[in-house]
């Protein structure tokens, strides 16, 4: 299949992509650790083709018609869930979704069990969220089927970094000098640890802000030792703010106080929630973006949220048109 | 001479606790050691041709799960003790955590008995519960569970939080003049952990478990052995910290002894996340380098290895821990954790010996005459009078690990496929052969 033919960017366009499809090599999409710099915009340039499709008043396009997809599902999602299982349907696949609690995870059935018998369906694409830290990659290990990393323990959630980028980019061009700030609990955040991978290759600064007990203590090693000079950490919301173009709060769960983590909600507010008066310390312009779900009034004030900075719908929006491209690069291209 | 003696002949005969390390032959007869020197002879004996072969007592390990009762799918008293032959060890010391654990005098005696018929050539020695159930909320009969022949206490991978309790203990071990036998873990600061707290863990997103859990019990049972007496042996210790206070409480007088792993004298954390077969992922959560302990950095390998050769660490040990393929296959923090580790030991600790971390004598002295006095053992040795309990080792042997010939159910090691230097050939136990490689000549 090539993409003049049937491809999104062609559907819209009329024009091949810039980007040789060849750049592709991946057959599961874990994290962003192993993504270079061509296959990230690569990923980008499909998603804006994708964005002109979710424009249209009929968004189905048959470019994954006769594939099937699987959400497999170990943890309660509502937004990633629906924004995955919407893109495959806007491509025309078939979808199934499974979810632990009615699966026969419940009866004592192993992981790798219940993604083998996913396989044997003859599933395309299995995409797949699990509360523990690395299963999509046990899996990936034994399985022959492609998976897709919706989000796994605390460890990556590569699908939720690649529209965060996009939509800066989408904002702001070049991201080349831009600083962006993940504040919170960066400790238990997969949406931090992919932004960290995939903001490497764009010549941006990150600043990871916390405070000490949210931050896990061998990230100033890891930073060193993956070579991440891009990123750094920082305790003070107010130091991290000056000269910031993008600050992304994480949300702030209650467990993190109930096991003594933060020691008020009213403490953690004062020293990190993003308010108004906070980013007056920021560049005038700068842009306000969550990976959702928000606890208002918690990491993020309602003004901020829903303020003229804020692009957290936008972010919304772009993460269907990137699972879209991944799914049309995973599904669609890797039988070329 | 009857027909059943063995004669050794042409050996280098390594035994720390007589100070010999010399090459010559040892008459056995008997079941026991006769004699040892140059030029033996011995009619109508067995002769074992150990030219190129050093000869050393039996090893004596100090920590192993053998799994019966209770968790037979993982391990028996009799495939344990296979292994552990193969590996060289005439004498283990069996943790308590089966099913129904070790806390009650009924359930040793038939450990004991299983041992004994099905296992009769290996000296299986059980270590006691501290607690009932190992719950850490009352303590075991241990008078009970002394007189019914175990050597040690220890609740091992649930160790007793509470320091009045563990206090209590180590009184009634005092007395009993056994050692308590602690896996150092304070469960507070460890909870939700499953590896080293570090880089690695910061990468992978995984809850790390820091080296101060493991350092505030190591002080904390020192303290403890300060007050009571009581012999402490703090168990398969990681850290340059737990080094550090033990050998500072060694220089104080108190009587307190350690010993560390073949893997944390040769893994790091890093391990966890390069699986050796891992295609198509870039990074790996290899479930077989799920220990507990976990795995540590280099820095605290040096130390370990530094607390080895000053003496610091008195014993090696295998923490044999044999699991199921399905214990292992599964989302890592979900994995048990624990390497089979009898078959490898030798081979893997030899590699530290080839690369001159430390010599052979001082590894034969961890694996033998050391863990015999933490036991108060009569083994350990070669002398004359000494029950024929032997290894005959061929240093420079190269071989490769492959888990579908091990002799323990537990294929679970992350050793698999290394390719290692030393080898065992045999094993003799009270004068008769437990284990035989097929290189080893006899007439």
């Amino acid at each position: 299949m090539s993409l003049s033919e049937q491809g999104p960017g062609a559907a819209t366009r009329g024009t091949l992509p810039q980007l040789s499809l060849d750049l592709w090599r991946h057959r599961h999409v874990l994290d962003l650790d192993d993504f270079s710099r061509e296959e990230t915009d690569l990923v980008f340039e499909i998603a804006e083709g994708m964005v002109e499709i979710l424009d249209r008043d009929v968004k189905k396009v048959p470019t994954l018609r006769g594939k099937t997809i699987a959400t497999m599902f170990f943890e309660p999602s509502t937004r990633t869930r629906a924004s995955f299982e919407l893109a495959a349907k806007y491509l025309g696949s078939d979808t199934i979704s499974l979810d632990s609690a009615r699966s026969s995870v419940t009866k004592g059935e192993s992981l790798i069990d219940s993604l083998r018998t996913l396989q044997a369906l003859e599933v395309d694409t299995i995409i797949m969220r699990h509360p523990s830290s690395g299963a999509p990659y046990i899996a990936a290990q034994h399985l022959d089927t492609s998976i897709i990393n919706a989000g796994d323990g605390c460890h990556a959630h590569p699908s939720q970094g690649l529209l965060d980028i996009f939509t800066m980019k989408r904002q702001l061009g070049d991201l080349k000098g831009r600083k962006a700030i993940i504040v919170g609990d960066i400790m238990h955040s997969r949406v931090a640890r992919s932004n960290i991978w995939g903001t490497r290759h764009y010549g941006m600064k990150l600043v990871l802000c916390a405070p000490p007990t949210l931050l896990p203590p061998g990230l100033p090693e890891m930073l060193e030792k993956c070579a991440l000079n891009h990123v750094t950490i920082e305790h003070s919301l107010d130091i991290a703010l000056e000269n910031a173009d993008i600050v992304m709060p994480l949300r702030l769960q209650k467990e993190r106080q109930q096991s003594g983590l933060i020691s008020s909600l009213r403490e953690y507010i004062q020293g990190y929630q993003v308010n108004v008066q906070r980013l007056a310390r920021a560049k005038p312009d700068v842009l306000v973006m969550h990976p959702g779900p928000m606890n208002e009034g918690a990491e993020i004030s309602h003004e901020v949220a829903y303020g003229t900075r804020s692009l957290i719908e936008q972010q919304v929006t772009n993460g269907v048109a990137v699972r879209m491209a991944l799914l049309y690069l995973i599904a669609g291209v890797k039988n070329r | 001479m009857k027909e059943n003696n063995l004669l050794v002949k042409n050996a280098r005969i390594i035994d720390p606790a007589g100070g010999l390390d010399e090459s010559g032959d040892i008459l056995i007869a008997d079941g026991v050691i006769l004699q040892t020197g140059k030029g033996l002879a011995a009619s109508g004996a067995t002769v074992i041709e150990a030219s190129g072969l050093i000869v050393c007592p039996g090893f004596i390990d100090l920590h192993c799960h053998l799994r019966q009762p209770g968790f037979e799918n993982k391990e028996t008293i009799a495939s344990g003790a296979s292994a552990a032959a193969r590996g060289g060890y005439t004498t283990v010391c069996c943790m308590p955590n089966t099913m129904p654990p070790l806390d009650d005098a009924a359930t040793v005696g038939h450990v004991k008995d299983i041992a004994a018929r099905e296992a009769p050539l290996i000296t299986i020695l059980p270590v006691g519960c501290v607690t009932k159930d190992r719950a850490a909320r009352e303590l075991a009969d241990m008078a009970e569970l002394a007189g019914a022949g175990c050597i040690g206490f220890s609740d091992d991978g649930s160790p007793v939080s509470s320091s009045r309790l563990m206090s209590l203990a180590m009184q009634n071990a005092a007395v009993l003049d056994l050692p308590v036998i602690e896996h150092c873990e304070d469960l507070d600061l460890s909870q939700g952990g499953h590896m080293h707290d570090g880089w690695v863990s910061a990468r992978l997103g995984i809850k790390g478990v820091p080296a101060a859990a493991e350092e505030t019990m190591v002080a904390r049972n020192i303290a403890l052995c300060r007050l009571t007496g009581a012999r402490l042996h703090a168990t398969h210790i990681s850290t340059s910290g737990s080094v550090e206070l033990i050998r500072d409480a060694k220089r104080s007088g108190l009587s307190v002894s350690c010993d560390v792993t073949p893997y944390h004298l040769t893994l790091t954390h890093e391990r966890v996340m390069k699986a050796q077969d891992a295609p198509g992922a870039t990074l790996a959560y290899d479930t077989y380098a799920r220990v507990n302990p976990p795995l540590r950095t280099s820095d605290d390998i040096d130390a370990l290895i530094r607390g080895i050769k000053d003496g610091t660490i008195d014993a090696i040990g295998t923490d044999h821990a044999p699991h199921t393929a399905e214990d292992k296959l599964c989302e890592f923090e979900n994995a048990a954790p624990g390497i089979s580790g009898f078959e490898t030991t030798f081979g893997v600790l030899m590699s530290l010996v080839h690369t001159g971390k430390f010599d052979l004598n001082t590894l034969i002295t961890c694996l033998t005459v050391n863990p015999a006095r933490i036991l108060k053992n009569a083994s350990g040795t070669l002398q004359p009078g000494a029950r024929a309990d032997i290894a005959l080792l061929d240093i420079d042997r190269e071989w490769t690990v492959d888990v579908k010939d091990f002799l323990s159910k537990g294929r679970n090691t992350p050793f698999d496929g290394c390719k290692l230097k030393g080898m065992v050939v045999a094993t003799i136990s009270g004068g008769r052969f437990a284990y035989r490689h097929s290189s080893l000549r006899i007439s």
